[in-house]
């Protein structure tokens, strides 16, 4: 307890002498409340085995991943890092499209509906604060807390690969990997944004944690089996079919995808983790003649994913802005 | 009232069609202890709410030390401490932590909350219980931990809903007793609402009689009990060691007296119905006839009269609605 205290203080230290914003002692109390909690624990212990089993599992096949000269990124020794695997363990990020929407639910699903029942709520708000802060505190301490904990792990993630390979980490690479944290940060901050919308819409934890595991099951397992059933009774044989059809038909099935939030991140993240992919979507024989197989600039990849980047802002946004107005709205007693 | 503390002017509060609280207008002066007494679901939590800037009224508007509560919710809630009827802490934090917490809320110094927060506790009894997680607490030790959790903040005003439940009868005492002794000290503004008409009675400067979103009468208990029974007659009980049965010129002699309107001899016990309060005169009377008195009882009728008369047994009470009865002394 007093270590966390401390841990607190070191990350976000209370100006001295004056008072600290009342956002501010929220959002502490909201970061010390999640670390003392046994779900981040086992939230982050999931994580950490799941870190440390594809770390393991990429640095046991480095060696042969860089000296693949067949492949165009296999000089980004740290990208390989996060994306190499021989197929016994997804890759690190692979798991962080499964664990990172549980990790935003395990934060959120009760940010509101708890205080409400616990009668804390009415006593927060009977305080000097803005009502909106309270919402923003709570989402930006949890925010905090995983982007630290992401931000950890790609350092660790550097760290082991400088002692482990002894080569220096590029400029590109470093971009590169920092891009995906902000990623995979703004993956999570949608579920944890999600699932902060249930708490203010239901009155029971319970509620609110089922129906948001439940919206996470149906765009993990069921969306695409859905997907793919549309399709396959739409689209007529393809082999009958035009080029412009099926490329139609191919981009409408992955605007139907991309609907998933899961879709989105993998997309991105596969993207910034590999500089030679240079689209996201089907390329024709003449887009691809005379393309060299070499990896893209930081800025050109980030500027294939922009769409899917902010996708998932927009779509957090707008759940945030939900919540925002469903709190606003709603009876302080009820 | 010249500078009134609190100060509602035709408050209304609509929760769709239902009309919560109707045209309440009320003034609460600086030092006062007003209770709101009324029944569940009579309008006290909402009028309170709209005191505090956490539900907007529909109609009028609500002063607190001067500003509108609904258009500057935040200074009106740096003046005003208040305890909810089901108060709730951080169970996970100690009950100094809890404090501290609203400390910093309240932008008070880093090196002042916690020697204010431990003197809070102290002044609520809990200093031994300080480092006890909150989850552990007792109901009436959460109460008095939301006391502490309000005076922490040096409120201008104190507002307390149902703030003695799940206290036990000893611990209501002392509670009510704190609460008349900070506003008797530090000149604090209560407004206490419950329907516990004994506890209101104990404390209360000024009282207002709410049923269903309306104020039906407000003022000191006293007056309005006086207006209310003024034409009741008063009920005097003497009861003496030796047996009436015997003395059956005693029943005369009292008669005799002026204001005596009925005598009821029993036991060891005489019930007289009188016009005018003669107390004084009745045991004298008692006295000169060589009876030794062991209890004198004069029928007093206190705020669960007032309370009863209001709300079961006044048939023309739907004729008073609307029309707040302003009784002061």
């Amino acid at each position: 307890m007093e270590k966390s205290s401390m841990f607190i203080n070191k990350i976000l230290p209370a100006r001295q002498p004056g008072p600290v914003s009342p956002f501010r002692v929220i959002v502490r109390k909201e970061v010390g409340d999640h670390i003392r909690s046994w779900r981040f624990i086992v939230m982050l212990l999931l994580i950490l085995f799941t870190f440390a089993g594809a770390m393991y599992v990429s640095l046991s096949n480095i060696r042969q991943a860089v000296a693949n000269s067949g492949d165009p990124d296999h000089l980004f020794v740290y990208l390989k890092l996060l994306t190499t695997s021989d197929n016994s363990l997804p890759t690190f990020h692979i798991f962080i499209s499964f664990l990172g929407p549980l990790l935003g639910i395990a934060l959120g699903f009760d940010a509101v509906n708890a205080e409400r029942s616990n009668g804390t709520l009415i006593r927060l708000v009977a305080q000097p604060v803005y009502r909106d802060n309270l919402l923003l505190a709570k989402f930006y301490g949890a925010l905090l807390v995983v982007g630290v904990l992401f931000l950890s792990l790609v350092l660790l993630m550097i760290g082991g690969g400088l002692l482990f390979t002894g080569v220096p980490i590029e400029l590109a690479e470093c971009l590169r990997v920092m891009a995906f944290v902000v990623l995979s940060v703004v993956y999570v901050a949608f579920w944890l944004s999600l699932s902060i919308c249930l708490s203010v819409l239901f009155r029971y934890a319970a509620t609110s944690a089922l129906t948001a595991i439940g919206i996470w099951l149906f765009f993990t397992v069921f969306y695409q089996i859905i997907v793919n059933m549309i399709m396959r009774s739409i689209v007529p044989d393809a082999a009958y079919l035009p080029e412009e059809s099926v490329i139609s038909f191919n981009n409408l099935f992955l605007s139907l995808m991309r609907i998933a939030p899961s879709q989105l991140y993998t997309d991105a993240a596969t993207t910034l983790l590999m500089p030679s992919v240079r689209s996201l979507g089907p390329l024709t024989m003449e887009q691809m003649a005379g393309a060299i197989p070499a990896p893209l600039p930081f800025r050109e990849s980030l500027m294939i994913v922009w769409p899917q980047l902010t996708g998932l802002i927009a779509a957090t946004t707008a759940c945030f802005a939900l919540s925002y107005w469903l709190f606003m709205r709603k009876e302080i007693r009820t | 009232m010249d500078h009134p503390i609190i100060q509602l002017e035709g408050l209304t509060k609509y929760y769709g069609r239902v009309k919560a609280v109707d045209n309440l207008s009320l003034q609460i002066g600086k030092g006062e202890i007003f209770g709101l007494i009324g029944p569940n679901g009579a309008g006290k939590t909402t009028t309170i709410l709209m005191l505090l800037g956490l539900t907007e009224p529909s109609a009028g508007k609500a002063m607190v030390c001067g500003i509108n509560a609904t258009r500057h919710p935040i200074p009106v809630k740096r003046k005003v401490g208040y305890l909810p009827d089901s108060v709730g802490f951080y169970d996970n934090l100690t009950a100094l932590e809890n404090l501290q917490f609203i400390g910093r809320l309240n932008g008070i110094p880093e090196h002042a909350i916690t020697d204010r927060a431990r003197k809070t506790l102290a002044l609520v009894g809990l200093e031994k219980e300080m480092h006890k997680k909150a989850g552990a607490f007792s109901r009436g030790m959460k109460q008095r931990l939301g006391l502490a959790d309000l005076l922490v903040r040096e409120p201008e005003v104190m507002i307390l809903d149902e703030p003695t439940l799940g206290i036990d009868p000893a611990g209501i005492r002392e509670f009510l007793e704190l609460i008349r002794q900070l506003s008797r000290q530090q000149g604090l503004t209560v407004l206490l609402s419950s329907h516990h008409l004994h506890q209101m009675q104990q404390i209360c400067d000024r009282v207002g009689i709410f049923v269903e979103g309306r104020l039906l009468v407000e003022g000191n208990i006293d007056t309005i009990s006086s207006r209310l029974f003024g034409k009741e007659p008063y009920v005097i009980t003497v009861t003496v060691r030796e047996d009436l049965s015997a003395r059956p010129a005693l029943e005369q002699r009292l008669r005799s007296i002026e204001g005596v309107q009925g005598v009821k001899v029993a036991g060891h016990t005489v019930e007289l119905s009188c016009r005018m309060e003669i107390t004084p005169e009745v045991v004298r009377l008692v006295v000169q006839e060589g009876l030794g008195v062991t209890a004198v009882q004069r029928k007093a009728y206190g705020l669960d009269e007032i309370y009863q008369r209001y709300f079961e047994s006044n048939p023309k009470m739907s004729e008073t609605h609307g029309k707040v009865q302003h009784v002061y002394q």
